[in-house]
């Protein structure tokens, strides 16, 4: 295909994608409304905020996660990044307390919550990605049994954890699609706007990192610099996805690579926007269809895992690992 | 196998078993017992519930790290264990479907319903891992983590659907603490099993040297590998069925004792059997004292203790992981 | 005597080995040469059963190795292929008593215990021994395998490419050793040789197969010639006469 005609096919496939993810959304917003309307449109509409952060979030870190570490089957999530993040809180509780805990300011707690986050996730980064020739499977299994990990020690401090405690770290942790609390997606959506801000303003970067370290290096770009600068982004993304919606393990592998299927120029400017819109319309349309058809409300999780799961044996049976 | 190491070890794991019977949130003194002070419900705890829990204890450790054990000979992969081939998943998704459709069933054929599904499930992976191309070590668990993944987002959908869900929970993390006489006799079966593996201990030896070889020397494989696929998957039902998912044993055990004494399985299963039982009890009893008068599950003090191990068997020794 | 009747195989749309007829006279050492794909290696598979062939026949002393149970076939016959990786942790002397396993299934009788030593001792192996596979070089451990097969004393004795990752010393030992087992003790050795000048050495015959058929067979002296050989690997070859040897060269 030619430069101009692959262009073309791009933003037609991000034009159709945008329709429908609008579709989607009006959808939501509208189908088997019953009573007042404007009480319908707050709840949904902060409902829908909530999905639309996830879908951003999950899918832009996933993107992003994958051009640094040059392949297309690791994901943060896959990483244990999101599990690191139920550790850090359950770990939290436990050493000051509910008590201490509910009586910092839920932004200050969140803030701080994100920095432990960036900082553990740059060091199991650096850790991992070190020198010594990587075998990309050796790296996914570590990161599924840091998982398991870190799954297993925040299980276990919370069969610890005095009673009490315990509940208020349930109601933290607890979180489904449903999510209705407007001062944590507010929270959210600032966090979410600033960082954008930072990767539109790296958007220049991203094709070249994808190139690989040394030829990034040898085209001039200051390598180390820019993948912690990423890696950092990608943290505060997944912890906000995890505080909003907890674990979600699968999901940004899934719509990463359905984006890379349906974009044919492997430009970050055409993936990043398609994997945000497939992801949308995969949150908002499936949550949607679930919710008003089936009446299945908090389903959309676990089939997104049974889906996940199987695209990844596919994916390492066809061996296009790499 | 010699002696003189092998009988200390057994010793070692007498006094376990002894400290186990003694450890609890009732007092039983072993000096009471003995001098005949001890009263009437010393005793009924003692025989109702200690020494049932204990048998179980060492029955399900022992039957687990011999199970682990056969996997990954009949898989020839070190890194394979029932929680990581989608057999306990399937022994899961076996004891959902018995309390959807006859909940009432005698705990035998609740065993044997769930023993058909991890049978079921076990063979798909190895159906699976024949179809992968290039078998790469690490790929191999990875499927079998994905697999066991998918496995139990159908379970979690149905139990879901049916308002299962906590009942599922409950053998999520195995517990011996509600092990009770009169509902462990079923781990007796696993033991039988564990028996007829030493008998055939030979043939499983042979047949981790592959195909090829077992052929050259007159051995049915195909055979073999039924026999063990039949001992791994009734040994997981029986333990899952009594007290629920005892992680990682499989793993941890075998690849110890091959470490130091090598695969030759005539020799090594009665030590695997051993160290299993061992690791079991030291585990239950660290989660009875830990936090007591509150228990921890053994699977939650497992999970951490196998997934270190674990992530030391791939990058401690990264250099001879073959 | 081992006859091969009409053997095929195919892998997909390609036909590896094609219609082979064949009979390997009782005794003696036979070498299978041919350029690479030439269908050696799957011809020996098939003929230990290890692969199931598409048409044809293999018999051995009589008896049809497809329909024969595999444990009476493994007294009368072994295979060792090239690559062999074990992910199972053995020492030598767990290996090599499994070439045993025929007999006494895995429960070794005195008498088995004697073959053990005789093969360790026959491949030099009496120092390591106590090793396990994985802390041996690629030499010691080929030599530990070929021990295994000797152990298991069978009349026919099939090897791939025996001499891989060994040495010049251990190789020529090793040529010793199996023609002297074919001529002492009375063995059939075939084995799937790369080097012609071991092959025309040791050999009383030679098979050499070229794109899955049969190509020619006999004694050395009749394959190793200039004109032959040259055709049979498309390159050019002179042959000389040494010490009563036929020793190709082809720089």
């Amino acid at each position: 295909m030619s430069p101009d005609v692959l262009r073309k096919t791009s933003l037609v496939t991000l034009s159709i994608l945008a329709v429908l993810s609008l579709v989607s959304a009006v959808a939501f917003m509208t189908w088997g409304a019953r009573g007042s309307w404007s009480f319908v449109l707050s709840f949904r509409g902060t409902r829908l905020a909530a999905l639309i952060i996830v879908a951003y979030a999950i899918s832009v870190s996933t993107v992003l996660f994958q051009t640094i570490t040059g392949n297309r089957i690791l994901t943060p999530s896959i990483m244990g990044f999101d599990a690191l993040y139920v550790l850090l809180q359950t770990v939290l509780v436990f050493t000051l307390g509910a008590a201490a805990t509910s009586a910092i300011d839920p932004r200050l707690m969140f803030i701080v919550e994100v920095a432990a986050m960036v900082g553990f996730s740059l060091l199991l980064f650096r850790f991992l990605f070190s020198g010594h020739a990587q075998n990309i499977h050796l790296l996914v299994l570590v990161g599924i049994v840091l998982g398991v990990l870190f799954r297993s020690l925040s299980g276990f401090l919370q069969r610890i954890i005095n009673p009490d405690d315990f509940v208020v770290l349930q109601d933290r942790l607890f979180a489904s699609f449903n999510i209705t609390d407007g001062t944590l997606v507010g929270v959210s959506a600032v966090l979410v706007a600033g960082v954008s801000v930072f990767i539109w303003r790296m958007r220049d970067t991203f094709d070249v990192l994808a190139l690989g370290r040394d030829m990034a290096i040898s085209l001039g770009l200051d390598y180390q610099a820019a993948t912690t600068r990423i890696l950092i982004l990608v943290a505060i993304l997944i912890s906000v996805s995890t505080a909003l919606v907890g674990p979600v393990t699968f999901f940004g592998l899934l719509v990463a690579n359905l984006a890379y299927l349906i974009i044919p120029a492997s430009r970050h400017r055409y993936t990043l926007p398609a994997a945000v819109l497939i992801s949308v319309l995969c949150l908002v349309g499936g949550q949607t269809i679930l919710e008003r058809l089936f009446a299945f409300d908090t389903a959309l999780s676990i089939i997104i895992e049974f889906a996940g799961g199987l695209f990844f044996i596919l994916f390492l049976l066809k061996g296009r690992n790499r | 196998m010699p002696l003189k190491f092998f009988l200390p070890a057994l010793l070692l794991t007498v006094i376990l078993a002894f400290v186990s019977l003694f450890v609890g949130v009732r007092d039983v003194s072993p000096l009471d017992l003995f001098a005949g002070a001890a009263d009437q419900r010393d005793l009924m705890v003692l025989v109702a519930s200690r020494v049932p829990r204990t048998v179980a204890l060492v029955l399900a450790g022992s039957g687990m790290a011999i199970a682990g054990t056969i996997m990954q000979m009949l898989a020839r992969n070190r890194f394979v264990e029932p929680s990581t081939a989608g057999t306990v998943e399937s022994a899961g998704l076996g004891m959902l479907t018995v309390l959807l459709i006859a909940p009432d069933m005698p705990v035998i054929a609740k065993m044997l319903v769930a023993a058909a599904f991890s049978m079921a499930g076990t063979a798909l992976f190895l159906s699976i891992l024949r179809a992968i191309p290039l078998r790469s070590i690490l790929m191999v668990p990875l499927v079998g983590i994905m697999l066991g993944g998918m496995i139990s987002a159908v379970t979690t959908f149905f139990a879901y659907r049916f308002d299962l869900l906590q009942s599922m929970g409950a053998w999520a993390s195995g517990d011996f603490s509600v092990v009770l006489r009169g509902r462990y006799e079923i781990l007796w079966v696993a033991f039988a099993l564990t028996i007829a593996a030493y008998v055939a201990a030979d043939r499983f030896t042979v047949a981790g040297m592959g195909e090829d070889f077992s052929s050259n020397l007159g051995l049915n494989y195909r055979k073999v590998m039924a026999l063990g696929l039949v001992i791994v998957s009734m040994v997981t039902a029986c333990v899952v069925v009594t007290a629920g998912v005892v992680p990682f044993l499989g793993l941890i055990v075998p690849n110890v004792v091959s470490m130091i004494m090598g695969d030759n399985l005539r020799r090594s299963l009665p030590w695997i059997g051993l160290c299993g039982a061992a690791l079991v009890l030291v585990c239950d009893i660290i989660g009875r004292i830990i936090n007591a008068p509150f228990e921890i599950p053994v699977g939650a003090v497992l999970g951490i203790v196998g997934s270190l191990f674990f992530l030391y068997l791939l990058i401690g020794r990264r250099n001879r992981v073959a | 005597m081992i006859e091969v009747s009409g053997v095929s195989k195919s892998y997909g749309k390609t036909l590896v080995v094609d219609g082979v007829t064949l009979s390997l006279p009782k005794g003696g050492l036979t070498s299978i040469i041919g350029p690479n794909g030439a269908g050696k290696s799957t011809l020996m598979s098939m003929i230990a059963r290890l692969l199931p062939m598409d048409a044809g026949s293999v018999v051995v002393d009589g008896l049809d190795v497809t329909n024969v149970s595999g444990d009476v076939l493994a007294r009368r016959l072994s295979i060792l292929r090239q690559d062999n990786h074990l992910t199972a942790r053995l020492t030598v002397t767990d290996l090599v008593t499994f070439g045993r396993y025929p007999y006494s299934k895995g429960r070794p009788t005195l008498e088995d215990r004697d073959h053990v030593e005789r093969a360790i001792d026959y491949l030099g192996l009496a120092d390591l021994r106590h090793r396990f596979l994985d802390e041996l070089s690629g030499g010691q451990r080929q030599r530990a395998f070929v021990a295994m097969v000797l152990c298991q004393d069978t009349d026919y004795m099939l090897f791939d490419e025996p001499l891989n990752n060994l040495d010049i010393s251990h190789s020529v030992s090793m040529m010793k050793l199996l023609r002297d087992s074919a001529r002492d003790l009375g063995k059939t050795v075939v084995m799937v040789l790369h080097d012609i000048n071991f092959a025309s050495c040791y050999s009383d015959h030679i098979v050499v197969m070229r794109d899955g058929r049969l190509f020619l067979q006999g004694t050395p002296t009749d394959i190793v010639r200039q004109e032959i050989l040259s055709e049979i690997y498309g390159t050019e070859f002179r042959v000389h006469e040494l010490d009563g040897n036929r020793i190709a060269t082809f720089y």
